[in-house]
């Protein structure tokens, strides 16, 4: 039976604040280890905030409703006594915005090493630094400038940064939200093979609003619409045999679930292995 | 009118404006270096002599009472004030506060930007006269921070607002604790709060209506942090008024002193500021 880290169990998300919005509707999903799973979805359907739910980066927004649970390994991500860091350390988020934190190439990496203690010396944190900046492609292409500014990187480089730092602490979880979206064709073709050789290590869960995207990363895909899952299944099924009429309609690219959204496909053509919308601008933000 | 003239007659009053800022500046600075300069020049030894027993009388020695005053003032107030205001700016983030008592709070915190600094002197002066106490360094030292902490605290603010939101997003992304994470955005809002604090340690040093009441006057070396001492502001204002030509003659060197301590905190400040801004997300492009 495969390993399942990460649950949700009739999530719901709530922002109350000026009016009331329901974003996500009660969603249970699993998200099984080792794997890459794709959140796919229009602009605006609750993918980015079913996301930040999951570790309760909610918690540092004000206004946000939580029901339901998500658990980590069996436990209750929101009905402990855990502290929150210690949830968000187990369960990484790596944020759409590529973004160098105001220390060096090598200080972004051991950012999480230092404020969780997790080295012995500083031989020990320069091995772990190079350990993690090697695992996302990036090694070769800083070692020679580790004291040098994080933001001095190329946009792509810095989102490699980010996937580093975030796989440092080792988490159990890395979730990536939109991590292309922001990137040039180049930059997002290199995150998305960091990405790759991740996925047999690590379980990830990738929102993205690029159905090509999903299609060539993912082993399991969830589409969320409208705050609820329309149909999660494995990537060849889902593209090849989608199960519910709004998922055919999406994949199909005839746009009455989203009017921003411009797959390039028609809607009878059937799915080629690098087909899909191609799109990697968009904005889930709220 | 047609769009082309709209746009030149603009682009004249545009260039006009400018053209007013730096010539007030230049005019202010010319005088104070002309005049200044020139007697700074024939004896540089007075800005480090100890004014003399006669000194408003005769001019004899020099101002070092003044400028180690200034120091010892707005030294110590500045230093208290940032913290103060550094913890402040904090608390009003998001990550604390909410947003309507942030709004709250900088409403009046911009009220008290705009108050009267001799306000805050007067203040401070009925604290001195209900302790029994007299004027001295202490006093001016509190007075200076109360006046420069809302400076300071709008700067601060300002700067960690502006920086990126992505950097909660990611500090907390690894486990960071609100403390953890906020340090983080300080660092990223650094040239901001640089240029506050040295924003309030240019005005608290320039300022003469707050220490006026507060630190009293004197024509010796400070004594101690319980005596009377004088300042930069408040020893040019004396000087001015002088009826002896080289005691009169001595306000613009000490003018020119302070006019070179501002400047120098200023072009400082951008340099560290852009050291900073290298590391700030965005900074360098």
């Amino acid at each position: 039976m495969t390993e399942i880290p990460l649950t949700t169990d009739q999530l719901a998300v709530t922002y109350t604040g000026d009016r009331e919005i329901e974003a996500v509707k009660g969603v249970s999903i699993d998200f099984p280890a080792n794997t890459l799973t794709t959140i796919i979805g229009p602009s605006g359907c609750g993918k980015s905030t079913l996301l930040k739910s999951l570790n309760r980066l909610h918690d540092i927004q004000e206004n946000v409703g939580i029901e339901g649970d998500v658990l980590l390994s069996g436990d209750s991500v929101y009905n402990t006594d855990v502290p929150a860091p210690e949830i968000r350390k187990r369960i990484g988020y790596v944020p759409q915005t590529p973004t160098a934190l105001p220390v060096s190439i090598y200080e972004n990496v051991a950012y999480g090493l230092r404020i969780h203690g997790e080295y012995e010396s500083k031989a020990d944190l320069d091995e772990k630094v190079e350990t993690y900046l090697r695992k996302v492609n990036l090694w070769d292409e800083v070692s020679d400038r580790l004291g040098a500014p994080g933001a001095e990187l190329s946009t792509g480089q810095i989102q490699r940064l980010c996937v580093a730092r975030s796989l440092a602490v080792e988490p159990d979880v890395l979730l990536c939200d939109e991590v292309t979206s922001a990137l040039d064709p180049v930059s997002a073709e290199s995150v998305e093979k960091t990405l790759k050789t991740l996925k047999s290590e690590y379980t990830l869960i990738l929102v993205t609003h690029s159905m090509a995207q999903a299609r060539r990363l993912a082993d399991e895909v969830v589409f969320l619409y409208l705050g609820e899952v329309v149909e999660s299944n494995d990537v060849r099924s889902f593209f090849e045999d989608p199960q519910e009429e709004r998922t055919k309609t999406f994949i199909g690219g005839s746009t009455p679930v989203d009017r921003d959204d411009t797959p390039t496909e028609p809607a009878d053509t059937p799915p080629t292995p690098d087909g899909g919308d191609g799109s990697t601008i968009g904005d889930d933000k709220r | 009118m047609n769009r082309y003239t709209t746009q030149r007659l603009f682009g004249i009053a545009v260039r006009t404006a400018a053209l007013l800022i730096v010539g007030v500046l230049l005019l202010v600075i010319g005088v104070t270096v002309a005049r200044g300069g020139g007697v700074l020049l024939a004896d540089p030894s007075i800005v480090v002599t100890p004014p003399g027993s006669r000194y408003m009388l005769e001019g004899t020695g020099g101002f070092l009472h003044a400028v180690l005053g200034s120091l010892f003032i707005v030294g110590p107030a500045t230093a208290v004030s940032m913290v103060a205001a550094v913890s402040t700016a904090v608390y009003l983030q998001s990550d604390y506060s909410s947003d309507r008592f942030s709004d709250a709070v900088n409403m009046f915190l911009n009220v008290l930007w705009g108050t009267p600094p001799i306000v805050y002197g007067v203040f401070v002066l009925t604290l001195i006269i209900a302790a029994g106490a007299q004027t001295s360094l202490f006093f001016g030292i509190i007075a200076i921070a109360i006046f420069q902490y809302p400076i300071m605290t709008r700067y601060t603010d300002e700067a960690l607002r502006a920086a990126p939101e992505t950097v909660r997003e990611t500090t907390y992304g690894v486990g960071a604790t609100r403390f953890e994470s906020m340090r983080m955005t300080v660092r990223a809002a650094a040239p901001g709060v640089i240029a506050g604090l040295v924003m309030g340690f240019a005005r608290g040093i320039g300022d003469a209506a707050t220490v006026l009441f507060t630190t009293g006057r004197s024509t010796r070396m400070p004594g101690g942090l319980f005596e009377a001492a004088t300042t930069l502001p408040v020893l040019i204002f004396d000087q001015a008024m002088s009826f002896n030509a080289e005691v009169r003659s001595h306000a613009y060197a000490a003018a020119f002193v302070l006019t070179i301590v501002v400047l120098g905190l200023i072009l400082l400040s951008k340099l560290l500021a852009g050291r900073y801004a290298r590391y700030t997300p965005g900074g360098n492009r």
